[in-house]
């Protein structure tokens, strides 16, 4: 009895043939709306930080080092790649690519950073005041950001003018202690 | 280096065991799809384990929680060395969400010396075998950190624009 269901198996794996991949050696292509790492162009971007404040892993960190220039870092090690960075973004600077071998034995080859040129006011040197009314500004927080990006910590804190005060203070900023361990 | 001692090494088969960290469990049914006839990492002598003395490789999935903390040290100290660690997933690379919650280690790399990373949420199954195939050194890496700088003051770059999209202007004010 059991040798007759064991024929039946193996008639029925026979039908199907191989479907192993062969993969690391001929790849396959990816499906359509696939999610991959995302990708910055830098020449489309404008600093404004949506993408960093709807990031749900926070893995964005904007770090203004003094009026004009804005120093942006996606730490690709905790994205959990939902693409809301794509989506959010007024210019379309980032792209969700169609790359996944990620695999690495450093996590620092995951990172991508940016350093970007703010536009000041011609007038009167400034950036821009926190205001509310454009769409860039409604985006959670506004003004200069000082997250600190060796810690790869996110902080709450804004100014509406540049504080160099505030760039130091969050220069060797650690995360709480944890409970346990 | 490590690719020729690990090829010496566990070159003929690597046995797996899978330790779950606190994980969602997408990392933990793409490493058994990893398993199945379709993608079949058993074709490099791979074989899932269920004792950690066993195993060469410990897999591990999701941000080490704290209940979890002791445990996994466990079970890495009862691997025999030599042994390796493959951090599957995001939240065991970086922490995920949940990098900096008051329950969580913020990824493997605390925890457990970890030689290889495989992000995604979840990876695909193919990304895990593309791993596997990394630390056999089947494959070379294809992730470097990637640096961009503004050279030039982009108001510099607008009014050259300008002049350029106005270059033709004279010539249609003299027709």
């Amino acid at each position: 009895m059991w040798l007759t269901s064991k024929i039946k198996q193996v008639l029925m794996v026979i039908k199907p043939g191989v479907v192993t991949l062969n993969y690391p050696y001929v790849k396959r292509p990816t499906p359509e709306n696939f999610r991959g790492s995302p990708h910055w162009d830098h020449e489309k971007c404008i600093g404004c930080g949506g993408c960093a404040n709807h990031c749900p892993a926070r893995t964005i960190l904007v770090r203004d080092l003094c009026q004009e220039i804005r120093q942006m870092v996606y730490d690709g090690s905790r994205c959990t790649y939902c693409g809301r960075c794509a989506d959010v973004c007024p210019e379309d600077a980032i792209t969700m690519t169609d790359k996944y071998e990620l695999a690495t034995d450093d996590r620092k080859d995951l990172n991508e950073s940016m350093e970007l040129f703010m536009l000041t006011c011609k007038r009167c040197g400034r950036c821009y005041d926190m205001e509310t009314r454009n769409k860039i500004d409604r985006m959670d927080i506004q003004g200069y950001r000082y997250d600190n990006i060796e810690a790869r910590a996110f902080i709450r804190k804004t100014t509406d003018r540049f504080d160099e005060d505030m760039l130091k203070s969050t220069e060797n900023f650690k995360r709480p202690e944890k409970i346990g361990e | 280096m490590f690719e020729n001692l690990s090829k010496k090494l566990f070159g003929k088969s690597l046995w797996i065991y899978h330790c779950n960290t606190g994980a969602c469990n997408g990392c933990d049914i793409e490493i058994l799809n990893v398993l199945t006839p379709y993608y079949d990492v058993e074709r490099f002598g791979m074989k899932l384990v269920a004792s950690p003395r066993h195993a060469d490789v410990m897999l591990l999935s999701g941000a080490v929680t704290r209940p979890t903390l002791p445990l996994v040290k466990k079970a890495y100290e009862a691997l025999p060395s030599p042994k390796l660690v493959f951090g599957i997933g995001s939240c065991a690379t970086g922490g995920g969400c949940w990098f900096d919650t008051y329950n969580v280690n913020g990824g493997a790399a605390g925890v457990v010396p970890v030689d290889y990373y495989i992000p995604g949420c979840p990876p695909r199954p193919e990304s895990i075998i593309y791993g596997v195939a990394l630390a056999l050194g089947i494959v070379d890496k294809q992730v470097a950190p990637i640096e961009m700088k503004q050279m030039e003051f982009p108001i510099d770059v607008y009014e050259r624009n300008k002049a350029w999209e106005e270059r033709n202007v004279i010539y249609e004010l003299l027709k």
